[in-house]
């Protein structure tokens, strides 16, 4: 009889104490991240999978809010200087490493420096050019790294000076590239920092194991300067790039959020999991450029009639089936200092059948019709959705003559081909770095000329307009948001009066998301920091 | 038999190098680069990429470096996934793609030939038409469409088993890849059986065999089954290195960290080190494979001779 009552009272014991050590132990975020993360070092990750993992586990000067607006993150307090010029930032005390070594201004300095460096070869180095020399050092015009606009006053000020004030430049530092890098160990080990065994970090979350192709764990920082309110104690990043089968293993409940989902399946969501889906806008635009080097695209008139012939209504709800938003204008729709609904074309409004009558004329003036077709070929990159949109298209366009041959490649064949010109029609899109109406009329600049040709980086159409460059131009010293922000509503109306390409849909941000996470705040740069969740079962 | 065996794995030097050289070329006649991303990288930016990777020098030397470093047995740095050296990438994922492909291989063939030899000893009775049945679900369904199936209705309806992932040492989460990729192999494999079977019995020394008034069991054992796996052991060569390659749909479709998503990925990315590493790694599969099954033949057939 004793023997069973201790045994019963043991395993009493056992089962409570493991059920206690369960519940004080351990809550674990199963996030689904999509891609395989390239890199885990922000001057080498490009991905908004990379981004979710290298932002969780790094910190810059200033941080995200559950909404993605700025906030004081390492530095607790800054000042701008009247001329918005300089930027000092006090750090807060006592942060550190994960290895004990505090985290300095001189790690800040040393992480601008490495950012620029050619040698470094960042692929958004590009997003802190509004820092003093950035450009000319990042282009090795500059090899003077010290001559960079990040100084450190004393071990607890940064001091940034720009070369024109910029009123977008506390968000760009929410960006990781703007993260501090750890320069007592990256002196030591060089780029194997990353490396699992050398990692450290000062962020909320601390990177503890990587199997490429699985996942990415990462546990919370009890060094952090808010641990005490970070409530998840563990997050797995997974990699899974099918979305059916996320969506199935979300459904087995392996997952809690979901970052992306088939298109497909959204009515079913809707039905069966209301409220789980959250489809919002996002910061980015779905285009198709037109090649205005060579004929017969460089004809204003043929490139009116294709943008206007584009029913764009039916392309979110019905070819998409996820309510992306029509776009008519080049700046999307919630970009911060801009002018609210700048620009709304009166062509949008008329009934779609007038639309086609008038492309019709626009292409009959241009010497082509019925009897004359014009043969077009339009590229995209292998994608069912992008496949999906280019037959719309290409449907939408037969009315006015126009023979569209749909051409599809892999990605890098793809844009390698927009970028060498070599194309009519392509498929292109583009999501905003900064919250900045800059961010996509710069899309549109002259390229640069260089050499013996001209640099037009991601202007893969060549659009050229004198006026719209000098409008950027001038916006990009004008100090007063409000005037800037009408200068450059001003540029985007003559770039899309000349109908510079045919923007198609507002991107929205898909993420799928359990009742029992809190603290998920649907934004507009779709930016959701783990130490802002909560994860009540 | 050991000159025979020596003389294929020198044979096989040659062989190994004109695949590599034209598995090189072949990849850089390919459009577009390994950092042809959907944004333009600043024209600095690129140059040092590449001349860290050596891209800027001319194509043949590029291909010497290359075959230089792999006679030193470095497969190279990838150039998407920064950090991870591809012999890195392939220690990571190789032992996963092996332990997947192995396991699936050892049940299906177990499987596949069991099956093949019952129908084929019941021929045209409700065995045969059930195991007909099956091989038909195996081999018509695609994989990544069986992985979806099965994760819909074992992961998410039933609940019985993990729909993907992967925690080292758990079989659970290895129930369903497993299954998804031995199917296939086991309904070729069941298929073969049973036809060479078939074909055996009805062969005059079985006959004999049973005239002479053997058990049908000893029938079976003795005279029938070593020599109806001849063509099933021709195929499970190439099977396994199927089962290998073939990895890729389920790797990416459970989220499991094997290489097999790499041979594609890769490609498409231009990485141009993880595809050759890889295709040099299922090249020396290959090789190796054929060379084990020629050896197996011997054994099983007295008619094959080396020399």
């Amino acid at each position: 009889m004793k023997i069973t009552q201790v045994l019963k009272a043991a395993t009493t014991a056992g089962v409570v104490a493991l059920l206690m050590s369960s519940s004080a132990y351990a809550v674990t975020l199963q996030m689904h991240n999509g891609g395989d993360p390239g890199s885990i070092d922000p001057h080498k990750v490009s991905g908004d999978w990379e981004n979710r993992v290298v932002g969780d586990y790094l910190e810059g000067l200033v941080t995200e809010d559950p909404e993605a607006a700025p906030i004081p993150g390492q530095a607790e307090s800054w000042e701008i200087s009247d001329d918005g010029l300089v930027y000092t930032f006090h750090l807060r005390d006592g942060i550190q490493w994960t290895d004990g070594t505090p985290v300095t201004a001189d790690d800040f300095v040393f992480a601008f420096q490495r950012l620029m460096d050619p040698a470094t070869a960042s692929e958004y180095a590009y997003l802190q050019y509004p820092i003093k020399n950035a450009e000319a050092i990042n282009s090795g015009e500059i090899t003077d790294f010290s001559q960079l606009g990040v100084k450190a006053v004393d071990e607890k000020t940064v001091e940034i000076t720009l070369e024109a004030p910029t009123p977008f430049f506390l968000d760009a530092l929410t960006h990781y590239t703007a993260y501090p890098v750890p320069k007592h160990l990256i002196e030591e080990v060089g780029d194997a920092w990353t490396d699992m065994d050398n990692i450290v970090a000062n962020g909320p979350y601390k990177i503890v194991e990587w199997l490429p192709g699985s996942y990415v764990r990462s546990e919370k920082n009890a060094d952090y300067y808010d641990a005490e309110n970070v409530q998840i104690d563990e997050v797995f990043y997974h990699v899974l790039e099918d979305q059916t089968a996320a969506l199935n293993r979300y459904r087995a409940g392996e997952f809690d959020i979901l970052t992306d989902l088939p298109s497909d399946q959204y009515q079913w969501l809707q039905d069966n999991l209301p409220g789980e889906a959250h489809v919002e806008p996002f910061l980015g635009v779905y285009y198709y450029v037109l090649n205005q080097e060579k004929p017969p695209l460089d004809d204003v008139r043929i490139r009116e009639a294709l943008s206007i012939s584009v029913l764009r209504d039916v392309i979110g709800p019905d070819v998409l089936g996820t309510g992306e938003l029509p776009a008519y204008g080049w700046v999307p729709p919630g970009t911060g200092n801009y002018v609210e609904n700048a620009y709304d074309p009166e062509w949008a409004t008329l009934p779609y059948e007038d639309r086609v009558a008038r492309a019709v004329e626009l292409m009959t003036e241009a010497g082509y019709g019925p009897d004359n077709p014009l043969n077009l070929q339009l590229r995209y990159n292998t994608n069912d959705n992008h496949q999906r949109i280019a037959v719309a298209i290409a449907a939408m366009w037969e009315p006015l003559g126009v023979n569209v041959e749909l051409f599809n490649s892999e990605t890098a064949v793809h844009y390698d081909a927009l970028r060498a010109g070599d194309f009519q029609v392509g498929r292109a899109g583009w999501l905003l770095d900064y919250n900045d109406p800059s961010n996509t009329l710069d899309l549109l600049k002259t390229g640069i000329s260089q050499g013996d040709g001209t640099n037009w980086g991601n202007n893969y159409g060549r659009y050229s307009n004198e006026e719209f460059d000098a409008l950027m131009d001038q916006a990009a010293t004008e100090q007063d948001l409000v005037a800037r922000g009408e200068i450059l509503a001003d540029a985007e109306e003559i770039a899309m009066d000349e109908f510079a390409a045919i923007p198609i849909y507002w991107y929205v941000s898909k993420n799928v998301v359990k009742p029992y996470i809190e603290g998920f705040v649907d934004n507009a740069k779709d930016i959701h920091r783990t130490r802002w969740l909560t994860k009540s079962e | 038999m050991l000159g025979y065996a020596l003389r294929r794995v020198l044979s096989a030097i040659p062989i190994a190098l004109i695949a590599v050289s034209v598995c090189f070329f072949i990849l850089r006649l390919a459009p577009g680069g390994p950092f042809d991303g959907e944004r333009a990288l600043p024209p600095l930016v690129l140059a040092n990429l590449r001349a860290h990777y050596s891209l800027d020098q001319p194509l043949v030397v590029q291909y010497f470096i290359y075959i230089w470093r792999l006679l030193h047995g470095d497969l190279g740095p990838s150039m998407v996934i920064e950090g991870f050296s591809v012999s890195r990438l392939i220690a990571i994922g190789f032992p996963f793609t092996l332990t997947l492909a192995l396991t699936a291989f050892v049940i299906a063939t177990a499987i596949g030939l069991l099956a093949g030899m019952v129908a084929a000893v019941n021929q045209n009775k409700w065995p045969d038409y059930v195991l007909v049945l099956a091989v038909m679900i195996g081999v018509i369904i695609p994989n990544f469409l069986m992985a979806a199936l099965l994760q819909l209705w074992f992961g998410v309806h039933l609940g019985w088993f993990p729909a993907g992932g992967w925690v080292t040492g758990s079989w659970m989460h290895l129930v369903l890849p497993v299954t998804v990729l031995a199917w296939p192999h086991a309904a070729r494999i069941s298929r073969l059986m049973r036809g060479s079977m078939i074909e055996i019995l009805g062969t005059n020394y079985v006959r004999t065999a049973r005239s002479k008034g053997l058990g049908e069991r000893l029938v079976l054992a003795r005279h029938a089954i070593k020599p109806a796996l001849i063509p099933v052991v021709s195929y499970l060569g190439p099977g396994l290195s199927y089962l290998l390659t073939g990895s890729l749909a389920v790797e990416q479709i459970f989220g499991l960290p094997g290489i097999g998503k790499y041979f594609v990925t890769a490609a498409l990315n231009r990485d141009y080190g993880i595809v050759l590493g890889t295709t040099i790694l299922y090249m020396f599969i290959i090789l190796a494979l054929n060379l084990i099954v020629d050896l197996v033949y011997a054994w099983l057939d007295p008619k094959v001779r080396y020399r």
